[in-house]
């Protein structure tokens, strides 16, 4: 009988723990506490409320960011992919956007607008776009011509051809760079959070940095891997499953 | 009352790449009087589906005008091509219902269906259906929408014999109970003998009308002995058709 998915996750992640704690248990370093340390320290943050201070202003961060270089990611990807002028024109720029490395970005917004909120979200947002744009202008070239010819024959009109021609052919794409973005998204709020701000997950790491303590960075981490798991399985999936219900 | 007038110059085609263009279509004229049924009959890339774009507005770039009713302008025209294009994530209701700029209700596209032999598809998705199936579905989208005129561009190619002969029926049948003005693309002469009430033969490229037939002969006595017999009329009389029959 095949094993369900839960059973064979709960498995993998069983494993990955022994090996965690038979590591530990054989370092026997303060540098490498055990997941029993980690686990305590995880529920002591959370009882004393500093940890879902700074992952709630984290998560705020992230929800800015993410829908701010999506929206604009698909917009300007789709008029890429559709106008080959444009596109030939913009290359350049697109490569140079995605070639300068986060920290630089990250820097130059904090010197230029500050240490406030809005410079911490530019930069993410900065650093994110170039990747939306390239998948939806790979989608957006992909698209149909025949249905939108179709659209154009029955007067569908600009809203109602992107409401029901062009976004579903889109979707697979808006999916693949939703999941791509988040992971790198979580990774430059950190950074930025780093660098420049008093509050949220990368200022705390980076506090426990300076003082050390390694258990509450782990406990820290594995708090919001889970958070991550939430929003695949509550969100991510569900909408995967959604829009496939016509095949 | 939509009589179409078209009056093409010219229309040329750009080689990508290339500063030669070559001619598609030069100095094609017809008229057609309102609810006519003409089939376009030419060899292959002779720029029928172009021509077809032309006359619904799709494509603006040659030389000449369209006139319905003697006003210059694009006719409000619906489409059915040569593969039905329907929206894959739209089931059969909404993609009729899209296609339609005013609110048209269920009902109305369920009766539509139900002539087509579709009762039960109301709610499938394209794919579930056979070809033959979403072909009809293309032609219900074509026949709900309030249009001046009809474009068909060989809409039942890749049919097998009995199913082709069937959609024809069902065409002439829609088309009887909704008389629209009609053009009607097509490569098989013996289905548009069946279909027509003119034929207008078309030259290769750069392609421009060298014949127009009418045929008078009622629908209903349009056997296939009858049809036959017509070809071969055709044949003898008009030698310089002899590739198209």
């Amino acid at each position: 009988m095949p094993r369900s998915s839960f059973i064979n996750s709960t498995l993998s992640l069983g494993l990955l723990l022994l090996i965690w704690q038979l590591t530990a248990s054989i370092a026997a370093s303060p540098v490498l506490p055990s997941p029993a340390l980690v686990f305590t320290t995880l529920i002591d943050a959370i009882n004393s409320g500093e940890l879902p201070h700074h992952l709630g202003i984290t998560l705020f961060r992230l929800a800015i960011s993410f829908f701010l270089a999506m929206l604009l990611g698909i917009a300007i990807g789709l008029a890429l992919g559709r106008h080959k002028h444009m596109n030939l024109f913009f290359d350049s720029w697109l490569i140079i956007l995605l070639n300068i490395p986060a920290l630089v970005t990250i820097i130059l917004c904090y010197i230029w607008f500050g240490l406030i909120e809005t410079a911490a979200i530019f930069a993410v947002v900065v650093n994110k776009l170039p990747n939306v744009i390239v998948t939806i202008r790979e989608g957006a070239r992909n698209l149909d011509e025949e249905l939108i010819e179709m659209s154009v024959a029955y007067r569908f009109g600009k809203w109602k051809t992107i409401r029901h021609v062009i976004m579903p052919q889109l979707y697979p794409y808006i999916m693949a760079s939703a999941r791509t973005g988040l992971a790198l998204i979580w990774k430059i709020v950190l950074v930025v959070e780093l660098l420049g701000r008093s509050d949220g997950m990368g200022y705390q790491i980076h506090l426990f940095f300076q003082l050390f303590d390694i258990t509450s960075i782990l406990a820290y981490t594995v708090s919001f891997i889970f958070v991550i798991q939430l929003i695949e399985t509550a969100i991510l999936k569900p909408l995967d499953k959604q829009s496939q219900r016509w095949k | 009352m939509n009589q179409l007038n078209v009056n093409i110059k010219l229309k040329q085609h750009q080689h990508h790449g290339d500063e030669n263009s070559f001619d598609v279509i030069k100095n094609l004229h017809f008229e057609q009087q309102s609810d006519q049924f003409i089939c376009l009959v030419g060899p292959s890339g002779c720029g029928k589906t172009t021509l077809l774009n032309i006359i619904g507005g799709l494509d603006n770039n040659y030389e000449g005008d369209i006139q319905i009713d003697e006003q210059i302008g694009t006719p409000n025209a619906s489409f059915v091509f040569q593969t039905p294009r329907l929206l894959p994530w739209c089931n059969v209701l909404e993609n009729i219902q899209l296609a339609n700029e005013t609110d048209i209700s269920p009902d109305t596209i369920e009766q539509l269906l139900l002539e087509l032999g579709l009762k039960n598809s109301l709610n499938s998705y394209p794919h579930h259906l056979s070809l033959g199936m979403q072909r009809r579905v293309a032609l219900a989208r074509a026949f709900s929408v309030n249009s001046d005129l009809l474009l068909m561009d060989e809409p039942f190619v890749s049919l097998d014999q009995p199913t082709a002969r069937k959609a024809r029926q069902l065409l002439l049948r829609l088309w009887q109970s909704q008389p629209k003005t009609l053009i009607f693309v097509t490569h098989d002469i013996e289905e548009a003998i069946q279909l027509a009430d003119r034929i207008l033969f078309l030259s290769d490229s750069p392609s421009t009308i060298i014949d127009d037939i009418a045929i008078t002969t009622p629908r209903s006595e349009r056997t296939p002995e009858h049809i036959n017999s017509f070809r071969n009329e055709l044949r003898t009389e008009h030698l310089h058709l002899a590739h198209l029959l």
